[in-house]
Order: C-alpha cells, then sequence, then structure tokens
C-alpha cells in the first residue's frame, strides 16, 4: 500500500487531464506569468496523483532519475547530453524538480521514449514510488537548508525508504565517497559505486563544514587518505567498521584549469576514456562522472559518454557567461556551504576577483534560515578583494558575514537592488574584464530576469531544451 | 590589552548553525576594542579546568552528534559548574542549550542526559518550530532590548518556576511555543534557541558577554564598560531580520 494517499475522487480520463493541463500551461506563458514549468503539473497532480504513475508507464525506454543536495541539476543535463543521441527525452531542464514539476515534464512531452529527471531530495520517495525507475543516480548528501529540508539523518532516512522502494531490477548508481550514500545503497543489490580517485587534487583536510564526518556504525570520525568536495573523498573508520566501497566508475588523473575547464579520465569496467569539460572545478568533475556512471547503466556505450561530457557547455543558470559590452559576467549560483565552497575554490584557482557581487536571499526556496552563509569558507577570496556589493533581501547579513571575515568595512557597498547591485558591479569592472556574480537560488533568477530584459540573455523557459 | 579566554565545547560535533560565526564574532570586537580572544577546542575527552576560561561556548547539534556529546558532556559537568560559579560566563545555543538543563526527553521515549546547570527541561514535540524571532531581553530593570534570531527545534524547553527567561517572544516560538518567553539566563550563563547566528545582528549581546568575561579576566565584582562601536551593517541587519519575525512568525514544520 502506498504511503502517499490518493485523493479519492473519480478519475476524469488521462486525455483530457492532460489537455486542461497542457492549456494552463500556455495560458501561463501568454500573460507573461513566467515558463509555466510546473503549473500545469500542480494541477494535473492536484487533478488525480496516479496520472504521472500512468504517464510515465507509458514510456517505451522508462525513466531515470537524480537527486543530491548539490550538481542534480548538472548531472541530469550531462546525462541528457549523453544520451541524446540515442533517445527523446522527457527531460525537466529547468530545474522542476518537485512531483508537479516532473509531472508538467511529462504532460508537456511530445514523442519521448525515455524520462530523466532531476528529482528534489524530499521528493525523491514519493517519485520512486510513481516513476518506478530503471536506474537511480544518489550523488552526494550536504547539510543545506536546514528550515526546510530539516538535517541531514532525515534526508537520508528517506533515501533509505526510496532505496527500499526500487524496483529489483532497478539499477542504483550511487557516491561511494559520501558515507552516508554508501550506506544507504548497501540496501540494493544492483548498484554501482561511482567516486574520485586522485589524491593529487584532494584538500588537505576536511572543510569547516564538513557533514557526516562520524562513522554510520560506530561513531568514531572518520579517517580519509583523500577529501575532495566537503565530506566526499576516500573514507574508512579506524576500528574498521566501515570503509568507502570500491569505485566501479572512478575520474582519475583529474587536471583542474581554473576558472575554464577540467579534465579527467574516465575508468570504467568497460575500458577508460580521456575526458575534456567546458566546465571549471572539481564539483563538476563529480557531476561528470555520476553522468557517466548513470548513462552507462541505461545502455550508453564510452565513445558517447566521452562525447556528450566533451559537447555540454552548462545547465541552466548555474554558470553562465554573458557579455555586456566589452565586459563579461560570471554567473556562479550558491546555495549551501559544500556548494558556495567550490565556487569559492574555483574562482580562486582561476585568480580570484577583485570585485565581487554575492546576492542572498531568503525566500523560501532560498532557505529562510541565512545562517549558512557562515559556513562558507570566503576567507581565500579576501586577500585580492578590493570591493564587495553585497545585495539582496539579506544584503546587510552578507555584509556583516564578510566584515567579520575580516574585510575592511570601507571595502563593503551594500545595495538591497539587485538591478543597482549589477549595474554598480559593471560601473567597478574594468573594461575587458569579467565581473563575478554569486546569487542564491532566486536572486539568480530574478537576475536571469533583469539580464533578460536588457536583451542580454534569453529567458529561461526558451533556454531549457 | 586583555587575552579573553574563550572555550569552546565540541567545535567538530556542534557547529550546525554557523556557531563559528558567534566566536568571529566575539574575537573581532574584542579586538577592536584592543583585547585578544584566545580560543581553545575542547573536544570529546579533553577536560575543563575551572578558572583556566572566562567564557564557554556550547553550539548547536544534529540529534545524532548532540547524543554522542551528552555522555561526554557529563564526565565535564562538574568542572562546568565551578567554572560557571566562580563567575566565568556561558553562552550555549539550541542543542547546546539543551544539553544545559536537566535533560532531553525523546518522542519515543528515549532519554539525553543533561547537566543541570541551568533550571529547566526538554520534552521532545511532536512537530518542529522553525522561524524567525524577535525576543525583548531587560537584563537592567528599565533597558529593554532586543534580539533577533532564527529557531529551529523539536524540543520544547520548560523552565522551572522562579526561573529567569532570557527574553519575551514578541514573534515566533520561543521555548516551547507556548509560555511566551525565550530561552534562560542565571547570572553570566545563558541558554537560547535563538541561532542565525545569533551574535552578528546582535552586537550588543556580544558585547555584554565580553563584558562578563573580562570581569572573570581581571577579578573585577563589575563588568567593564566597552566603549560602543558604530555599528551600522548590525543595526540593519537587525532590522531586516526583525523584520522578518515580524512579518512572517514561526511556522510549524
Amino acid at each position: 500500500m502506498s504511503r502517499y494517499a490518493r485523493p479519492v475522487r473519480l478519475r476524469p480520463p488521462l486525455a483530457l487531464e492532460i489537455a486542461v493541463a497542457r492549456g494552463v500551461a500556455a495560458l501561463s506563458r501568454g500573460v507573461g506569468a513566467g515558463g509555466g514549468t510546473t503549473i500545469p503539473g500542480k494541477l494535473l497532480a492536484e487533478l488525480d496523483r496516479g496520472a504521472i504513475d500512468r504517464l510515465a508507464a507509458r514510456l517505451a525506454n522508462g525513466t531515470a532519475v537524480v537527486s543530491a543536495t548539490n550538481g542534480k541539476t548538472t548531472t541530469t543535463a550531462m546525462t541528457a547530453e549523453i544520451l541524446r543521441p540515442r533517445h527523446s527525452l522527457a527531460h525537466n531542464a529547468a530545474g522542476a524538480n518537485l512531483v508537479s514539476g516532473v509531472a508538467s515534464t511529462l504532460l508537456s512531452a511530445g514523442a519521448v521514449d525515455l524520462g530523466l529527471f532531476e528529482v528534489d531530495e524530499a521528493a525523491l520517495p514519493e517519485l520512486v514510488q510513481r516513476l518506478r525507475p530503471r536506474a537511480i543516480c544518489l550523488g552526494n548528501l550536504f547539510r543545506d537548508q536546514l528550515d526546510r529540508y530539516g538535517e541531514l539523518e532525515l534526508v537520508a532516512e528517506r533515501w533509505r525508504d526510496a532505496v527500499a522502494d526500487l524496483p529489483e531490477a532497478a539499477q542504483l548508481v550511487y557516491n561511494a565517497d559520501d558515507p552516508q550514500l554508501a550506506a544507504v545503497s548497501e540496501a540494493h543489490s544492483s548498484r554501482v559505486a561511482f567516486g574520485l580517485d586522485d589524491p593529487r587534487v584532494a584538500r588537505p583536510s576536511l572543510q569547516h563544514a564538513a557533514d557526516s564526518k562520524y562513522c554510520v556504525r560506530c561513531g568514531t570520525p572518520y579517517e580519509y587518505t583523500a577529501a575532495y568536495v566537503g565530506h566526499l573523498g576516500a573514507y574508512r573508520c579506524p576500528r574498521g567498521d566501515h570503509a568507502r566501497p570500491a569505485l566501479d566508475v572512478a575520474a582519475r588523473e583529474i587536471e583542474v584549469q581554473g576558472r575554464e575547464r577540467a579534465s579527467f579520465r574516465l575508468d570504467t569496467p568497460e575500458g577508460s576514456r580521456p575526458v575534456e569539460l567546458a566546465l571549471p572545478g572539481l564539483y563538476n568533475v563529480y557531476n561528470a562522472v555520476a553522468a557517466a556512471a548513470l548513462a552507462r547503466s541505461l545502455g550508453a556505450e564510452l565513445d558517447e559518454i566521452a562525447a556528450g561530457l566533451g559537447r555540454f557547455s552548462a545547465a541552466f543558470g548555474r554558470f553562465e557567461r554573458v557579455n555586456v559590452g566589452d565586459k563579461r559576467i560570471l554567473l556562479l549560483l550558491i546555495k549551501n556551504p559544500a556548494g558556495a565552497n567550490e565556487a569559492v575554490r574555483t574562482l580562486v584557482d582561476g585568480g580570484a576577483p577583485h570585485v565581487l557581487v554575492v546576492a542572498l536571499n531568503d525566500e523560501i526556496a532560498d532557505g529562510r534560515d541565512v545562517s549558512w552563509i557562515w559556513d562558507v569558507d570566503f576567507e581565500p577570496l579576501l586577500p585580492t578583494l578590493e570591493r564587495l556589493v553585497a545585495s539582496g533581501g539579506r544584503a546587510a547579513e552578507l555584509a556583516l558575514r564578510f566584515r567579520y571575515g575580516g574585510l575592511d568595512h570601507g571595502a563593503i557597498e551594500v545595495e538591497p537592488d539587485l538591478g543597482n547591485a549589477l549595474d554598480r558591479g559593471l560601473e567597478l569592472t574594468q573594461n575587458g574584464g569579467e565581473l563575478v556574480l554569486l546569487p542564491t537560488y532566486t536572486a539568480m533568477l530574478a537576475l536571469q530576469r533583469i539580464l533578460a530584459s536588457r536583451g542580454l540573455a534569453k529567458p529561461y523557459w526558451e533556454r531549457s531544451r | 590589552m586583555t587575552a579573553i579566554r574563550v572555550g569552546h565545547l565540541y567545535p567538530d560535533y556542534l557547529n550546525i548553525y554557523a556557531d563559528r560565526g558567534n566566536i568571529a564574532v566575539l574575537a573581532r570586537r574584542a579586538a577592536w576594542r584592543g583585547h585578544e580572544l584566545d580560543v581553545t577546542a575542547l573536544g570529546m575527552g579533553d577536560a575543563v579546568v575551572p578558572g583556566e576560561h572566562d567564557l564557554y561556548y556550547v553550539g548547536g547539534g544534529q540529534d545524532r552528534e548532540q547524543l554522542l556529546v551528552a555522555e561526554d558532556l557529563v564526565a565535564k559537568a562538574e568542572a562546568l559548574r565551578e567554572a560557571v560559579t566562580a563567575g566565568a560566563a556561558l553562552l550555549a545555543v539550541c542543542g547546546g542549550y539543551q544539553l544545559l538543563g536537566r535533560g532531553y526527553r525523546g518522542f519515543h521515549g528515549e532519554d539525553m542526559p543533561g547537566i543541570g546547570l541551568l533550571p529547566l527541561e526538554t520534552v521532545a514535540g511532536e512537530r518542529r518550530m522553525i522561524g524567525d524571532v524577535l525576543l525583548e531581553c531587560e537584563f537592567q530593570p528599565g533597558e529593554k532590548r532586543t534580539l533577533a534570531g532564527f529557531e529551529n527545534h523539536a524540543g520544547r524547553t520548560r523552565l522551572d518556576p522562579g526561573a529567569q527567561p532570557l527574553g519575551r517572544v514578541l514573534a515566533g516560538f520561543g521555548n516551547d511555543g507556548e509560555s511566551g518567553f525565550e530561552g534562560c539566563r542565571a547570572g553570566r550563563v545563558i541558554g537560547t534557541y535563538l541561532h542565525g547566528p545569533l551574535l552578528p545582528r546582535n552586537g550588543w549581546l556580544a558585547d555584554w558577554l565580553l563584558e562578563q568575561a573580562l570581569a572573570h579576566r581581571l577579578g573585577a565584582d563589575d563588568p567593564p564598560s566597552l566603549e560602543p562601536l558604530p555599528d551600522e551593517l548590525e543595526r540593519r541587519a537587525h532590522e531586516v531580520s526583525a523584520a522578518r519575525a515580524r512579518a512572517r512568525g514561526g511556522r510549524f514544520g
């Protein structure tokens, strides 16, 4: 019996529901209310949640889902790029990753044969039950929006339920570098471990905000021979109770090249291939190896995987370059300590900026609790930072974070309005230079709208395919 | 220049709500007045030596981490009691606050020991109390000041009769969502659910703690007065946070 009660009411014919919901999406776009990316799904979910199950069941090659605290949009988009030559996909590329968003994607998909969805961490159990995926990719679990998701253990508990509900034949692709996920995945027999294996690019020690530092079985602190991103790495319990499983799919010989690129050797049981990424940062190597492992489980060949990853540019809004006259804007989404730390590391590796616009909002999608900014290691940016423009609804709080981190009061400007902050940042940027923007989620959406209204970027609902 | 000695309890385990922000604020505000903050981590198995620290700090953790430290803290209880009786100050936030009471009774009956340093106990509630909070404090009669922060707790904390809360709830839940009070204050010991972190946008409380710690350090009965800081950013951040609490209140999660 499903844990998710279905509404007790008469079911209208599926075709009628689809027609009504699609009409609403068109109407939403028509009145300029946004992309309408979740409205039809919400309507469908209201009419009949079970419709999602039936829509998914119609896909000839089934569905695959990706969940993670960080990188699920990018990992899913990379997987889509790999699979596109051989599949016609239903893919929630604009990041609408709740039940309603998945429903909308299924509704608006035409003749497709495979569903590929990024899924919100909390929505994973229900969507696993409804979609009955043939493959699932679990990327990582970091502390994130504690006011919304609750504690990490709580999310891990939900994922345990999701794994228990997987069809027996489903492939579980999991990040073995995350102790919590290695433990969660043990319950399913058909599983594939992926991870990084190159101590040269490891961090000297665990970061301040590292989670899951203690053995899942006995509570002893793990020993790390290599820590790559947050608590992700090669760990073992000194008492011998738990250790990183052997990797089936691994990234080795990793090279990170500043703000621009990264490359690695992809090792699989079928052989190895060099992979070139047009994205910077170790976290994107994690996204790429996750996408490679998932695509492999869905039948992609090694050459297709390497080619697809090589073609990939960037997922919507996560990493974006925009030209403004003879200046450039680099936009990097920040949303929790682990992700923001990687953005900072990527900036520092590529030459830390002199001018920085950081925008902190506290809407529901950002997390209303802004305490996480104090867990981000912004300090490596400070030695070269000449001017910070603090923006967003919680601009003053952000200014305090940098002030108490050691930035001079005179180097800080508080400009809550995003458009003004963008203008001010550009004004402070030299001709030919690059302005770095670090917005939280809703600030990123607002900045996208501002850039679109100035004719500098396309609105997101037109770019997500 | 005086070195203010801070004992930071379990920084590796209890740090979920950016507790290091509170330490950073204490360190800078001390330095801006010409004092140095000398912070020592007191972890599992480390001894608390009364007289060695002027201020103790205990942060918040996830349930699992809190359970891991609870037993160890019991072993430090007597030394901590001796230290605060001799005038050391203490700030405990969220999970640390609960551990300072007599204990935590879980939802399914499992208990977590506390150390009884504050006259209170905590019982698990069905729903978490989550949201922005605004308090009004009156440390000196007639001198009212506000504290703005964020709370996220399942525990309902009940103060013993006669115990002094940290403040009156203007918006949000507070200790148990019913009493109208938040936190607990006993001499120089403060426990509270407010994180955010607490001190950056509530500079006056950071200064109060530093003054108490300085009094202990200097062996003075009356705490010295620190010279005021401009605190322009602090006030702006406080106002936004207070406005959020008034507009959004708390919600059950």
